[in-house]
């Protein structure tokens, strides 16, 4: 029935897995051996990147909603998950060297070593509230959600209620990603502060297995959770959910007058899309291995965004695009290996001119082609924007200009 | 002490009881040999003896004293000189080492001399002397010494006089009315004296004594923990010691046989309930000491009680300092509650002359700048790049600052005619393509100037700082952009409500169609605003670039707050903006005080109130109204 509707997701799901199967025959684990394992780590986490892509799209492209903290979400499921990794991972350690002993170690014991082991970087002795639950598993995964969706929830209801929106909304997601992240600096706040989580790649039980293998799962992984939230986010936007938000985005307070809950509407895209974000971001640190609250820099929420409009906003494929092209592109240019460009006078060496190329590439596509990357398939659709001159026929910036009404 | 009132008497009295050398003569074996017991009267005869002997005793106290054949020298330099007629003596010198004993006795009686001494200089080295090591004896020294002429050295030695008698005069009376006499005084001295009495140390016993001075009883579990109160009940051997997990491990290690402990299997013992089945079946087998039980210990503690109690028994005497010190700390409160509101002021200046650009920008066209941080950045190394061109400091400032503006006013002019322009209708995406505009300006500064930070550096009359009393102080540099941060306030009210060019810029911000048909270019007014936004955010970067590093990401680290200033204080308002910087400024040293380790923390706190500040005045503290508010 979605498929029916939306032929593009099938082919998105095509593809993707084309993707995955091309990439796992060129693996060193499975294939050729013709991709190396740190790249295969780099599409695994760009899969998850183009996840948080995904739901970046959904309040910002469908919903209207300008949120710059989208990060936030995305590196507190890392953490969530990263509490779990490094807790059993030093668990293993502990209980290792604590079997050579003459005399076994009680779990108070392990608990001890553990603690030490984690938190002597940061001078603490005591395993901090916020671990009770890094033992287990199962907790930590439904953490992975809980939190980041409790955080989208509360401060999406606080900001909401008070008509907070527009550029203040954005201001304020802002304020509340550097505020998270002054928070996890804090040596006491049993974060590890500046350390970070690290050694996340380690998989607890899985110390046998070599980094190749893991990867390609983590890869196998990432694909499936992409095309499990692309299929979310296309089933929410679909259906009248999707129409009732679309229309909050053109004009908000139309809506409110027709009756619907515009907040609570809001709200349950926003706390969705947060999850979204936090289970990209708890299969994203696993590959990366390490966390620290520097992936909270509001800068990093920004650029979220940047991927999304040169994307394509309000088309999920757009944001997918969007997300791995800037991505794969930005880790090409700035890993050095591509070819320097000499002007005669000045050699461009893109690792400096990387980011300016990417900030006027930015300035150069919201000016002039708003829907992005996107817009060449629109192109070859045979599908054009209405070219929107002229003044305003009417009071709104959704009315139609002068020269519309005339076509 | 009755000895050294004796010879106060006797210093006192119009002839001396006997000549130094014939004093020296007469106890020559005990000055040879002294012991720290009987040199007491010797040391009072040798005071005695005139104000000559003043230079004997302090040669004696100093390990200068000596011996050249049968006479006594004091060594000076290379050479010596005889103790006496203070004629030099050639020869090798046998010199005398008092110990320490005995040198505090005879220091005790040297202050008498320095005290009296003729010279002024004297006299002060003597007190400053007194109060960096203050002891019994100098309190009947100085009630007795003769009042001094130079009134600042009469008045310290008051001051010290009573300071010693808080702290060692046996009448409990006069030490609180030293105490009380005292209180209006803040001094560091006062309190080095007061916080020794207050001084307070743990007990444990089966009942407090009625005699003790209790500071508190303290409560298990609340005010100590148990674990440390058994601890302090197995200091004072009032309970055997319990057995510490690791020792208990080491002697289970110790007695494994055939993989089994006192008949526990080893596999077992990672249970605590069967390592202390496991040890108790050794301490009953006589292979190990017996340890206390968990009852025994619970026992224990529940019989006996725990207290901090004051080193200084009466508590009349640990009240009055109690007091003392409460009201002093309240009167240093109030002057550091002053301190921090200069604090305060200066960086609710600086936020305010580095979101004022932005709140024009941000209020007269609704236009969010991101790259406003870059421009502050800009600013800062205009005013690097005029200071390597121009070599005086003061002329290199007094340039930088209209270089500064007029750089970053065309940066922002470009800006406007190249993209803002184009984007007046669609306010989400000005803020993402002015965020593409700062991460390309932000390299390119890094490509320029590289990463590490440049300094712009103050004129020599801007260094240095401003102090009122001893808490209160701020630097000139702050006080200097306060006064910037007015200047700009005054010439932003004048541009505004006095010239063509503000008239025009309020008509277009209330109603730009109205404003066009009155022959107002909108455009050309929104470019101008947007450059003058621009150019105070370069004027800034001057300012700030003073304090703080210049480096490329200057800016970054303000635009946060910047924005946070002009939401709070309500777009489009030049007051409001200024409130905003005031609270934010407030709100941040004030959250600093209560944990001041941490700034961190107060800045997320800062965050999060704001957060909350915003649900109840969505609109600012002084929200836009009429027209331009729907907008």
């Amino acid at each position: 029935m979605l498929i029916r509707k939306h032929p593009s997701v099938m082919i998105f799901l095509a593809l993707l897995a084309v993707f995955t199967i091309a990439v796992t025959l060129m693996s060193e684990a499975y294939g050729s051996g013709v991709v190396p394992t740190s790249t295969v780590k780099t599409l695994g986490k760009t899969l998850c990147l183009a996840l948080a892509a995904v739901a970046m799209d959904l309040v910002w492209g469908y919903a209207g909603i300008l949120s710059l903290g989208h990060m936030a979400f995305f590196a507190l499921g890392g953490y969530m998950i990263g509490m779990w990794l490094m807790y059993a991972r030093t668990g293993e350690i502990v209980a290792a060297t604590l079997a050579n002993a003459p005399i076994p170690p009680t779990a108070e014991e392990l608990r001890q070593g553990i603690t030490s082991q984690i938190f002597g970087v940061v001078g603490s002795a005591d395993l901090p509230l916020t671990w009770s639950f890094a033992g287990s598993l199962p907790m930590q995964l439904l953490l992975v959600l809980a939190v980041p969706g409790l955080l989208a929830f509360l401060f999406g209801w606080l900001a909401f209620r008070s008509r907070v929106n527009g550029v203040y909304l954005s201001i304020l997601t802002q304020a509340m990603t550097l505020a998270l992240s002054l928070w996890l600096f804090q040596n006491d706040n049993g974060f590890r502060g500046n350390n970070g989580l690290s050694g996340l790649q380690n998989i607890p039980g899985l110390t046998e297995v070599p980094q190749s293998v893991i990867s390609i799962w983590f890869l196998w992984a990432s694909a499936l959770l992409l095309a499990g939230g692309y299929l979310l986010a296309t089933w929410l936007t679909a259906g009248k959910f999707g129409s009732v938000i679309r229309a909050i985005r053109d004009d908000e307070t139309r809506v409110r007058f027709l009756g619907y809950p515009v907040e609570g509407y809001k709200l349950t895209v926003f706390t969705i899309s947060a999850m979204i974000c936090a289970a990209a971001g708890a299969l994203y640190y696993p590959q990366a291995g390490i966390i620290n609250p520097a992936e909270l820099a509001p800068i990093a929420s920004v650029y979220l965004a940047v991927w999304v409009a040169i994307g394509g906003r309000g088309r999920l494929y757009g944001a997918v695009i969007g997300a791995m092209v800037v991505s794969l592109l930005s880790s090409w240019f700035t890993g050095g290996r591509a070819p320097a460009l000499d002007l005669g006078f000045y050699r461009v060496e893109w690792v400096n001119w990387w980011q300016v190329l990417l900030g006027l590439g930015f300035v150069a596509v919201t000016l002039f082609a708003p829907r992005g990357l996107s817009s060449l398939m629109d192109a070859l659709a045979g599908l054009r924007p209405p070219r929107r001159l002229g003044a305003d026929l009417g009071p709104d910036v959704s009315a139609l200009r002068e020269k519309e009404a005339e076509a | 002490m009755r000895h050294l009132l004796l010879s106060l008497l006797l210093l006192a009295a119009p002839a001396f009881a006997q000549d130094l050398a014939s004093v020296l003569d007469a106890n020559r074996a005990q000055i040879e040999r002294p012991s720290r017991q009987t040199i007491a009267p010797v040391i009072e005869a040798l005071a005695a003896a005139g104000p000559q002997a003043g230079p004997v005793l302090e040669a004696w106290a100093d390990r200068r004293l000596g011996l050249a054949g049968d006479r006594f020298v004091i060594v000076q330099g290379d050479g010596a000189v005889d103790a006496v007629t203070g004629t030099p003596v050639p020869g090798d010198v046998q010199v005398l080492r008092p110990n320490s004993g005995v040198r505090g006795v005879i220091g005790a009686v040297l202050v008498q001399f320095q005290l009296n001494d003729p010279e002024t200089t004297r006299r002060a080295a003597a007190l400053d002397a007194i109060a960096r090591r203050p002891d019994e004896t100098h309190l009947a020294a100085l009630r007795a010494a003769a009042a001094d002429p130079d009134p600042a050295l009469a008045a310290r030695k008051a001051r010290l006089e009573r300071l010693l008698t808080i702290r060692f005069d046996p009448d409990p009376q006069a030490r609180i009315a030293a105490i009380e006499g005292f209180s209006g005084d803040t001094g560091a001295d006062l309190q080095a004296v007061l916080n020794p009495l207050l001084a307070t140390s743990r007990i444990a016993a089966p009942a407090i004594p009625e005699s003790a001075n209790i500071a508190a009883e303290l409560t298990l579990g609340d005010d100590i923990p148990e674990d440390e109160a058994y601890h302090l009940l197995v200091a004072s051997d009032l309970a055997p010691a319990r057995l510490a997990s690791d020792a208990q491990k080491q002697a289970l290690a110790a007695h494994v046989v055939d993989g089994a402990v006192g008949g526990v299997p080893v596999a077992e013992l990672s249970d605590p309930a069967r390592r202390d089945a496991a040890y108790d079946a050794l301490a009953e087998a006589g292979l190990v000491p017996p340890a206390a039980t968990a009852a025994e210990a619970e026992a224990a503690l529940a019989a006996h009680r725990f207290a901090d109690v004051y080193t200084e028994p009466n508590p009349e005497i640990t009240d009055a300092a109690r007091r003392a010190l409460r009201a002093m700390a309240l009167r240093q409160g109030t002057q550091q509650a002053a301190d921090l509101a200069l604090d305060a002021l200066s960086l609710a200046s600086i936020y305010f002359l580095a979101a004022i650009g932005l709140a024009i920008t941000f209020g007269v066209m609704g236009v969010i700048n991101m790259a406003h941080g870059e421009f502050i950045m800009m600013g800062a190394y205009t005013g690097y790049v005029v200071q390597t061109l121009i070599a005086g400091r003061t002329l290199s400032l007094v340039v930088a600052l209209p270089a500064a503006f007029i750089v970053t006013f065309l940066a922002g002019v470009v800006l406007y005619r190249l993209v803002i322009r184009h984007l007046v209708k669609r306010p989400l995406e000005t803020l993402l393509a002015t965020f593409g505009v700062s991460i390309a300006l932000q390299q390119i500064a890094k490509n320029i100037f590289g990463t590490q930070a440049r300094p712009l550096t103050a004129p020599a009359w801007l260094e240095g700082s401003v102090g009122f009393g001893e808490i209160v102080s701020i630097s000139t540099i702050r006080v200097a952009i306060f006064v910037l941060a007015l200047l700009f306030l005054g010439l932003f009210l004048w541009i505004m409500k006095r010239t063509r060019l503000g008239l025009e810029v309020r008509a277009v911000t209330q109603y730009p169609g109205m404003a066009a048909s009155m022959g107002i270019n909108p455009d050309r007014i929104a470019m101008l605003t947007f450059g003058l936004g621009s150019g105070i955010a370069g004027i800034a970067g001057v300012a700030i670039g003073l304090f703080a590093k210049v480096t490329s990401e200057l800016g970054s680290d303000y635009i946060v707050q910047s924005f946070m200033t002009v939401v709070v204080g309500g777009v489009g308002n030049i007051w409001g903006t200024l409130a905003g910087a005031a609270l934010i400024g407030f709100l941040q040293k004030g959250i600093e005080v209560m944990n001041p380790a941490n700034t961190l923390a107060a800045q997320t706190w800062m965050i999060l109130l704001i957060i909350i500040f915003i649900q109840f005045r969505p609109r600012g503290i002084m929200p836009t109204r009429g027209r331009a508010a729907e907008a």
